[in-house]
């Protein structure tokens, strides 16, 4: 994929979160956080409700300053760097209802300049790749909830970004499409591997689709615990979620959100 | 059927009140009622005959009043606009001048009319600025409430995309405003007429309000009726434009 191109560049992909404490006036969100995402893989975020991992999403795409600490993103602290790196896929899909699924998912192209017709011809290609083929001229409202997150996922890679920062991004979606569109995720990032921060309520989800998953606690939020997944985006997620060593980090994974959440 | 029934029933209603009011105006009954003359009661025939019998003239008048409604409405849509997209981009603008347009709504027209005839005479500008004057303010409240009405996500998104502050106004702000400012626009067309009458009626040589005043002033009353039934037409295709304006535009709701 031509706008992935970014996606190679490796040494732009990487994410490194030091001493990172921010608060709203004297509401401390999170606090003295450190973690290191290497390029194209995949960190997950879990937490109680309000924990800051939305705030530390924004902070890491450049639409907030820390309180204090650095974020580098590719070796770049500056905000307006951050920004150009990041794309920032938010808890709701945000799918802008007067514009069509094609002219959402080509809204970057877009707003570089680029012509509608080329836009349009470019996004458009990928359209299959994603299962929502025949769609490209329908309303946002026309759509189901899976394909609205398919969309609102097919807009942020559209951006050519090298980083992702994904925010719950299949909350809003019932168990049996969650488990569909999670299998659906994992085969787009083995075919285009990107540096992603996925925010999960979902332990499950979490540990299935990132390489490494840090548990913070209630807020202020610290991490609490970090934890390697044992088979990160398997072909065979049922098999992957079933596996005894999934299961166990799944379990410690639960604990430590427990103990945090305390 | 639902939708045969919400047009053919407010149609019967029409047609009998219409046939009451024949009945009841033919025989003399509203004349005795009201202690008056017979021919001080026109019957929706005579109505009829005066509206085909003058056309000429009606459509003279109309075009006069019309005028005035549309350029009048159209200044006032504009000075709407162009006040509130200042007034979006900088709070400092707002606070200077928000209090001001509150003081402009407030002008009370029935007392500047008189004052604007002196200034401006008999032509079509006093009615344009009566028109405009209270017209803009809908307009501006509703855009600016449309514009601050913006999803700061969808903002945030949309900086994530590499979009500029004016992609972001064209693509975000504009279109989420637009259904606000058509609620504004329906309001401004339903008070336009009743502004350019009052106008009118403060000093004008032709336009319909001109022809009920003479009309009235020389008994003819089945051409004031007739007026009457044209300006009602007039009010409800302009109301009808703007809805048809905003199901156009707003085609997303
Ligand atoms: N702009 C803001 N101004 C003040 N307080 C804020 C702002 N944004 C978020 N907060 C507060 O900061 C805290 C963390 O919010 P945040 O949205 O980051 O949590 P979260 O971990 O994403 O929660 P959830 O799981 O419910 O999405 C909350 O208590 C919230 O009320
Ligand atoms: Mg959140």
């Amino acid at each position: 994929m031509e706008a992935g191109a970014g996606a190679r560049d490796e040494a732009g992909a990487a994410v490194a979160i030091e001493g990172l404490s921010h608060a709203f006036g004297e509401l401390e969100v999170v606090a003295g956080l450190d973690l290191a995402v290497p390029p194209h893989s995949v960190l997950g975020l879990v937490g109680p409700s309000g924990c800051g991992k939305s705030t530390l999403l924004e902070i890491l795409c450049g639409l907030r300053e820390p309180s204090a600490g650095s974020v580098a993103v590719g070796g770049e602290r500056a905000a307006a760097a951050r920004l150009a790196r990041c794309a920032f896929m938010p808890q709701r899909d945000l799918l802008l209802p007067w514009y069509s699924a094609l002219d959402n998912a080509a809204l970057a192209l877009r707003n570089r300049g680029l012509g509608r017709a080329e836009a349009r011809r470019r996004a458009g290609e990928l359209f299959g790749r994603f299962g929502i083929a025949g769609f490209e001229g329908a309303r946002p409202d026309r759509l189901s909830g899976g394909m609205r997150q398919r969309v609102a996922f097919l807009r942020t890679l559209v951006a050519g970004k090298p980083v992702l920062a994904l925010d719950e991004p299949f909350a809003a979606l019932d168990a049996i499409t969650r488990a569909e569109m999670q299998e659906w995720l994992a085969g787009a990032l083995r075919e285009d591997p990107r540096t992603a921060v996925l925010v999960s309520h979902d332990v499950e989800e979490a540990l299935y689709l990132c390489d490494r998953v840090a548990v913070l606690s209630a807020r202020p939020g610290r991490v609490v615990a970090e934890l390697q997944a044992p088979a990160p985006r398997a072909a065979d997620r049922l098999a992957a979620i079933t596996d005894p060593a999934f299961v166990a980090a799944r379990e410690a994974a639960l604990r430590a959100l427990r103990e945090g959440s305390r | 059927m639902r939708a045969a029934r919400r047009i053919v029933l407010p149609l019967l209603v029409i047609a009998a009140l219409i046939g009451a009011w024949q009945v009841a105006a033919s025989n003399g009954a509203i004349a005795a009622a009201l202690n008056i003359e017979a021919f001080l009661v026109p019957s929706p025939a005579e109505v009829g005959s005066a509206l085909w019998d003058n056309r000429a003239l009606l459509w003279e008048n109309t075009w006069v009043t019309l005028r005035e409604i549309l350029v009048g409405l159209g200044c006032g849509v504009l000075a709407g606009i162009l006040l509130a997209l200042p007034m979006r981009f900088s709070s400092l603008l707002r606070d200077a001048f928000f209090p001001l347009a509150i003081a402009a709504q407030a002008i009370p027209l029935v007392a500047i009319g008189p004052i604007l005839l002196v200034w401006f005479g008999f032509g079509i500008w006093p009615k344009v600025i009566l028109v405009a004057l209270a017209t803009f303010f809908p307009i501006l409240v509703t855009t600016l409430d449309g514009l601050r009405a913006v999803d700061p996500e969808a903002v945030k998104m949309m900086r994530t995309l590499d979009a500029s502050r004016w992609a972001i106004f064209c693509r975000v702000e504009v279109p989420t405003a637009l259904p606000s400012f058509f609620s504004g626009l329906k309001v401004a067309a339903a008070i336009a007429p009743i502004v350019a009458l009052f106008a009118e009626l403060v000093g004008s040589s032709s336009g319909l309000m001109h022809e009920i005043v003479t009309d009235n002033a020389n008994l003819e009353v089945a051409r004031v009726f007739a007026a009457v039934v044209v300006l009602m037409v007039v009010g409800l295709l302009l109301f009808a434009l703007a809805t048809l304006a905003e199901r156009l535009v707003v085609s997303w709701r």
